[in-house]
């Protein structure tokens, strides 16, 4: 028994910390929430002197539109990040659930020949989901049932929900969407669009559910350490099963909004997009091994991203430049957060 | 031998039902017998020992004591009411509660989450209330007197601090039948001592303890009762009082199945010192100096913490010591470098086969070969023939069970794959051979297989050290050395009794009792 450790894996028996240090972590970790607080500050004092359009009511919306989409799947890969699994496949249920949709509503007659008119308009949106929910239900099946690798399956879900979209669509762009489709991504609620709203609501349920319910918790203890979260009663298996399905679900949301907004479904809709939304989630303190992570952070991941981008576009910057600094800002990121967090992030 | 179940001057108990009562457990692992008819009785109030060598079964019982496991055979009995189904996770909360070596505490987690995992303090709309979570974790820990900030992520515990936390969190679940699966192992000794302060003050409020642990001091100085087990099965139970240290440490080996014997031929005298190691420390602190001769085998005893490993592991440079020198055969060996002492002509054995010693997807022949390159090829390429041939020579000369040089080596069994490791740390002819544990989880037959090639390498003049605390492994030793929390205390040459290698391994002398 005891004569299997060895140095490297035996932790010093260090005496107590001392309480100083104690608070001190402590303080960190409170303020781990509020680290990029201080960077979308930063960002938006710079972007004022660049363009002093930046800070007014229209670019600020304009920002949060832009976002909202892709801060929704971002919130679906924190919960499935969180209980220490990925989600690749979220980028191409954003583009299949409401290209299915689509797909089954549309008349045929009003879009050369795209679409089968299967199912009145008002199932349009509930297909949207339940697509999302399959996926996710699938996606469980693979990982938490058969136990095969989240990354993998996830990877090769990818692409075959990317190759189904444009198999059904021939690879073209699904428009003339019925009404109940285009409604959230376009409709506007006291003056700002409806998918801010949603995408702001989204998060504070976010907020809600993993910091202060059972369940939500329940999705860090298993990605903090599996088999004690067993040993505690949870139903490890069933939480996670729930996480891949409630993000697939988010993901077809959010897939719906976008196409709401452009009032089209594109058979590329999402493709690449999975890369943005690590890059958010890890920017904002979501930890890619799990257990680590607030919605909260997620949040403002997401909206530095487009902020710099944004500022970005407003100084000028040649839009083929924009994805050098994307992937600058994201390494910048990571390095400002391994310096004040003390450990690497990963 | 025989069992004598009612501590006879246990005046803690009177008419009181027993916490726990196991009778005539039985558990089979496929064909390994893991209990047999074996039993324990622990009274309310006391702290009972388990003791017993690798092997003996304690594993076993506590997981059918802790209802992870079903036993076969027997039963369990909590305060005289049978056990509850295995299935009701809370009933046997309410009971028992173990607090493993391994953590289950979530380091990424606060203190007070940890404490009510899965049970938060909820409001009316079932959200969690945390001030009030938070509340009672305080509380919980100052009932137990647990004196750690509730707030702080569980990864600033200490070792300590985390096993008072489980402690708590174990009694809050009501049970006051504890566990300790050898808590002291990685504690150093003013840990150890406010431990056993918290065992007194948890005992004298009525929390029983069970109390595994390798240390015999440990036991005689914290428990009231002791149980041993060997061999799967229960050897004696009795007062700690009443079982002198030589009585216990019979107890424990028992007649050891003999190994065949290996001809100690004395070493001529003038075989040359092919092993210098001089004032050797590691960065745990252990330190090591010995000098070993050609044809000479060296054992390095010790239990665990003694700083055995972490000395073999400095002298092959799998880890760089802070100080000190190792010489073979004249050349000095440069500190933490494994390709230099493979240079100088040392094969290794190491402590886990699976971490440190094969590429389980690789098959049998690149294993063998992987340390010796520049025998199996030519100008920098590798010549799959003459890999085979020399794998071909190994299975045969180690009697490996394989189909052929291509057999994948995740394809064999534990003692085939300890083979191969083996093969590996000889394929260079080496001059020192340096075995960690050898032959842990194999079988007896291939424990045999590879002891004799053990005897094979020093008739050929290499220096062999031993590093185990397996005595059929130390048999074959000219002299073993034992390690005792870092330093040698004991040199013991061919023909040591087994109960004092054992009570000398776990820091007992017997002629000073």
């Amino acid at each position: 028994m005891s004569e299997t450790l060895s140095s490297t894996s035996r932790p010093a028996a260090s005496p107590p910390p001392e309480p100083g240090s104690a608070s001190r972590s402590l303080a960190i970790a409170r303020l781990r929430d509020l680290a990029l607080v201080p960077a979308i500050i930063a960002v938006a004092i710079v972007g004022s002197i660049v363009n002093p359009v930046f800070l007014s009511t229209d670019n600020i919306i304009n920002v949060l539109q832009s976002m909202s989409e892709i801060a929704i799947v971002v919130l679906a890969q924190t919960i499935v990040l969180i209980t220490g699994k990925m989600d690749l496949s979220l980028e191409s249920t954003f583009g299949l659930a409401p290209g299915i949709a689509a797909w089954l509503v549309v008349d045929p007659a009003l879009t050369r020949g795209l679409g089968l008119d299967v199912l009145p308009e008002v199932w349009a949106v509930p297909v949207v989901l339940l697509v999302g929910a399959l996926v996710g239900a699938f996606n469980g099946l693979l990982i938490v049932r058969f136990g095969l690798n989240g990354f993998v399956v996830t990877l090769g879900m990818l692409i075959v929900l990317r190759g189904l979209l444009t198999g059904i669509s021939g690879g073209q762009t699904f428009f003339a969407l019925p009404e109940s489709m285009t409604y959230l991504g376009s409709a506007t609620w006291s003056g700002v669009p409806a998918s801010i709203w949603l995408s702001l609501l989204l998060f504070a349920g976010g907020v809600v559910v993993l910091g202060y319910t059972r369940a939500g918790r329940a999705l860090y203890a298993i990605g903090g350490n599996a088999d004690a979260a067993r040993a505690a009663g949870i139903r490890t298996d069933r939480v996670l099963w729930i996480a891949l399905i409630v993000a697939s679900v988010l993901a077809a949301l959010a897939g719906l909004l976008i196409s709401g907004r452009l009032a089209a479904v594109p058979a590329a809709q999402g493709t690449g997009a999975i890369f943005q939304v690590f890059a958010a989630a890890v920017i904002g303190g979501v930890s890619l091994n799990g257990g680590k992570g607030s919605v909260f952070g997620a949040f403002t991941g997401v909206l530095l991203l487009f902020m710099i981008i944004n500022v970005l576009t407003l100084a000028g910057v040649p839009a083929q430049w924009t994805n050098f600094l994307n992937g600058t800002v994201i390494l910048v990121a990571l390095v400002v957060s391994r310096i004040t967090g003390g450990k690497a992030q990963t | 031998m025989s069992a004598s179940p009612a501590g006879p001057t246990d005046g803690l108990v009177a008419a009181d039902q027993p916490v726990v009562e196991a009778v005539n457990i039985t558990k089979r692992f496929g064909s390994t017998l893991a209990l047999s008819e074996a039993g324990i009785v622990v009274r309310r109030g006391e702290t009972h020992a388990l003791v017993g060598r690798n092997g003996a079964g304690k594993s076993t019982l506590v997981g059918i004591l802790t209802g992870l496991q079903a036993a076969d055979h027997g039963t369990v009995a909590f305060d005289g009411r049978p056990a509850p189904p295995l299935g009701d996770r809370d009933a046997w909360r309410r009971r028992v509660a173990c607090v493993y070596q391994k953590s289950t505490i979530i380091d990424t987690l606060t203190v007070a989450e940890n404490l009510f995992l899965n049970r938060h303090a909820r409001g009316p709309a079932g959200l969690i209330r945390w001030a009030r979570l938070r509340r009672q974790a305080e509380q919980l820990l100052a009932q137990w007197s647990v004196e750690v900030d509730v707030r702080q992520p569980a990864s600033t515990l200490s070792v300590e601090q985390r096993q008072f936390v489980e402690i708590a969190r174990a009694l809050s679940f009501g049970a006051r039948f504890i566990i300790l699966d050898e808590p002291t192992a990685q504690l150093d000794g003013a840990g150890i001592n406010r431990l056993f302060t918290r065992i007194r003050d948890l005992r004298a409020q009525g929390v029983t303890f069970l109390f595994i642990s390798h240390h015999l001091q440990e036991i005689y100085e914290i428990c009231d009762q002791v149980t041993v087990f060997r061999d799967a099965r229960h050897i004696v139970t009795a007062p700690v009082a009443q079982l002198s240290r030589p009585a216990l440490v019979a107890a424990m080996t028992g007649e050891e199945v003999t190994m065949s014997e290996v001809d100690h031929r004395p070493l001529p005298t003038d075989a040359p010192v092919l092993l210098s190691v001089r004032d050797l420390v590691t960065t745990s602190g252990a330190e090591l100096s010995v000098e070993a001769r050609s044809g000479e085998v060296v054992g390095i005893a010790g239990g665990g913490g003694s700083g055995k490993v972490e000395v073999a592991e400095a002298i092959v440079g799998l880890t760089r010591p802070v100080g000190g020198t190792v010489v073979v055969a004249g050349r000095t060996l440069r500190p933490g470098s494994v390709p230099d002492s493979l240079a100088a002509g040392v094969g290794l054995v190491p402590q886990d086969r699976h971490r440190e010693g094969l590429v389980p997807l690789l098959s049998i022949a690149e294993n063998v070969t992987m340390t010796v390159p520049e025998r199996v090829g030519r100008r920098g390429l590798i010549s799959p023939s003459r890999r085979d041939a020399l794998a071909r020579d190994t299975i045969a000369d180690l009697a490996i069970k394989a189909s052929g040089p291509h057999v994948p080596v995740s394809d064999l069994s534990g003692g085939n794959q300890q083979k191969v490791v083996m093969g590996r740390a000889l394929a260079s002819d080496p001059k020192l051979l340096v075995l960690i544990t050898p032959t842990a989880g194999v079988d007896v037959r291939s424990k045999q297989t590879l002891l004799g090639v053990v005897d094979e390498a020093r008739r050929r003049g290499t220096t062999v050290l031993v590093v185990s605390d397996e005595l059929d492994d130390l048999r074959i030793c000219d002299r073993v050395l034992v390690m005792f929390q870092g330093r040698v205390v004991r040199e013991m040459t061919h023909g040591w009794s087994d109960n004092d290698l054992v009570a000398a391994m776990e820091g007992v002398d017997l002629h000073h009792v």
